[in-house]
């Protein structure tokens, strides 16, 4: 569940950029819609935490972000909240497995090998789990990222323009995947990009 | 998985890097290990030779060329003092014991020590086989002479002049060998002992009187006392009481050409030479460290650049501020304590490939001997590497989480 309202944000020498209140209910998928510049990222990673509110209030899961304590927003953000990237920035040095590892770690959760053969099963990567990460094709990095992302079982998924790089075919692949993992699990989705593409299939959408 | 796994995989991900960083330190350190392993244990070895000697009385010269001669028995005499005047010296109420010296010939190489039998006591000498040397000519062998020169009990060898094994020999008078001393890791291993009789009797100085002594000299039992064409190389004197270390010496320097030299002042001003060189490697093994600290410190920092998105992924993932901090503080400490470690290791493995290689002249220096120091060069090491690693911590500590997310 995301609630957000009176959001505006204003990057010090630059414009300030003002953005519509909208809500995402439980398990519900959204699209954050705007071309490069608009602010997309920034309000998603005000949603995720990744930035400080500088008005209004957001809600993630009940919780009000403006109230965390820096260490507390740490530890919320690992618990209830997935990242995708559109780079998917996975750390080189570890091996896939220990990607999805560190995820548990960070967010102080036990770590669960049931959980990681699952996960990467479900996304048809098993097979990679010792792989190292130079070793992936992109399509499986993003598919480990993806993993990484659900790992924890967040209530709130954030993907920022997970598709833009990727042909139709695969574009469709990877935002199916998203959406199905998400309903498997009842979190909720909320997707920025400028991708013209996913308008026919998130049909909730917030213009920017 | 954990904040360890996480650091030594990012080690592990750069091998090249932490090998070099590990080398760098590890050879710093192993020069400074084997310093002080080689000065410790040198130090030990002669403060354990000079012990309970407190003053050297030999003729006029060198005073550090006396206590080499008559104590490490590594230099020449520097000449040879009459024996009424040792015997003066004797007679001193401040002396408590005095052990008579006569040196000059050795065989193949090892020195032979004309002595009473106190002379090996000092050293709590005890035999291996045989016996003691009595009866002229009569020989015993420190263990590594005996080991080094093939000589058993019951053989028989003739000496030869000076401290090299060609000097003319004296071949008229045969030592025999009636015992051999355990090792003791002291100088007494490489000596052959005899009585000062048989030295005399081997250079053809005047047969012993068969006669009954009137007064036998107190020094060497067979002789008169106040023999003044008799001549010995040297004498160990224990004082009575500490008022000697005062009176003693200049009493002695007046006596004949005797002069006395004190075993703690000479060995102290040899260090003290020997010191500048121990100095300089030290401080070269000093500026190695620093440069491994360096190193280490650029190698944290460069790795910040590369690193940033999975610090600020890992911060996404839940990770606080202070985890960051200190995983690279952790990398730090890993890499120095690892470098240190392979150091001791490698200076320790040093020492025992000089007393492999060196054989018997190195014999007392124990590689394996671990000091304190060890434990303080490891924990200053791993305070350096904490430093080093502050840096590059404070800045993973500041990672703008959403600046480089968002790529801007």
């Amino acid at each position: 569940m995301i609630r957000v309202s009176g959001q505006a944000y204003q990057y010090p020498g630059s414009r300030r950029i003002a953005f519509q209140d909208f809500d995402i209910g439980a398990g519900a998928h959204g699209l954050l819609l705007g071309d490069s510049g608009s602010g997309k990222t920034t309000l998603l990673h005000l949603v995720g935490g990744l930035l400080r509110a500088q008005q209004g209030t957001i809600e993630v899961q009940g919780t009000d972000l403006a109230k965390l304590s820096e260490s507390r927003l740490d530890d919320f953000r690992g618990k209830h909240v997935g990242f995708v990237f559109q780079k998917n920035h996975l750390i080189t040095a570890l091996s896939v497995e220990k990607n999805l590892l560190v995820a548990p770690f960070f967010a102080g959760l036990p770590p669960d090998l049931v959980r990681v053969e699952e996960i990467l099963r479900s996304l048809g990567i098993e097979e990679q789990r010792h792989a190292r990460i130079r070793e992936l094709s992109h399509g499986q990095a993003q598919r480990v990222a993806i993993a990484r992302a659900l790992i924890n079982r967040p209530g709130v998924i954030l993907a920022d323009e997970p598709t833009s790089a990727l042909d139709d075919r695969n574009c469709e692949k990877v935002i199916r995947l998203l959406i199905d993992a998400s309903e498997k699990q009842g979190a909720t989705l909320l997707v920025a990009t400028h991708d013209q593409r996913l308008k026919k299939i998130i049909p909730h959408q917030i213009q920017l | 998985m954990n904040l360890f796994q996480l650091v030594w995989s990012y080690l592990r991900a750069r091998p090249l890097t932490t090998a070099l960083n590990i080398f760098l330190l590890a050879l710093g350190i192993s020069v400074i290990t084997v310093l002080l392993l080689f000065t410790n244990q040198v130090q030990e070895k002669v403060s354990s030779n000079a012990k309970g000697i407190d003053l050297v009385v030999g003729a006029k010269g060198s005073p550090l060329q006396l206590i080499l001669c008559s104590i490490f028995h590594l230099d020449f005499p520097t000449g040879n003092i009459k024996l009424s005047d040792a015997e003066k010296i004797v007679r001193h109420r401040l002396v408590k014991k005095a052990i008579p010296l006569a040196l000059g010939d050795s065989y193949g190489g090892y020195r032979i020590v004309g002595t009473t039998p106190e002379y090996p006591a000092l050293y709590g000498a005890a035999l291996e086989t045989g016996a003691w040397w009595e009866k002229d000519l009569e020989v015993t062998l420190g263990a590594v002479a005996a080991d080094r020169t093939g000589l058993r009990v019951g053989d028989t060898f003739t000496s030869a002049h000076g401290l090299t094994g060609d000097g003319h020999g004296h071949e008229l008078s045969q030592y025999v060998v009636v015992g051999i001393l355990q090792r003791s890791q002291k100088v007494i291993d490489n000596l052959l002992f005899t009585g000062i009789e048989s030295v005399w009797r081997v250079h053809e100085i005047g047969e012993a009187d068969s006669i009954t002594l009137l007064h036998p000299s107190t020094l060497v039992s067979t002789r008169e006392a106040g023999d003044s064409t008799l001549e010995i190389t040297s004498l160990l004197v224990q004082y009575r009481n500490p008022l000697a270390i005062l009176q003693l010496p200049r009493y002695v320097n007046n006596v004949g050409n005797l002069q006395a030299a004190s075993p703690a002042f000479e060995t102290a001003r040899l260090f003290s030479i020997l010191g500048v060189g121990v100095d300089v490697l030290r401080g070269f093994a000093l500026v190695l460290i620093l440069i491994s600290a360096v190193s280490i410190f650029i190698a944290l920092y460069n790795s910040l650049k590369e690193r940033k998105y999975d610090l600020a992924i890992m911060r996404s993932m839940g990770a606080g501020r202070r985890m960051l901090f200190l995983s690279m503080i952790m990398e730090g400490a890993v890499l120095t304590l690892l470098g240190s470690v392979a150091g001791l290791l490698m200076g320790h493995s040093a020492l025992y490939a000089f007393t492999f290689l060196a054989g018997d002249s190195a014999s007392g220096l124990d590689p394996l001997a671990f000091y304190p120091a060890e434990a303080v060069l490891l924990g200053a090491n791993l305070m350096l590497g904490i430093c080093c690693s502050l840096l590059p911590g404070i800045q993973a500590y500041r990672t703008d989480i959403h600046r480089v997310l968002a790529g801007n």
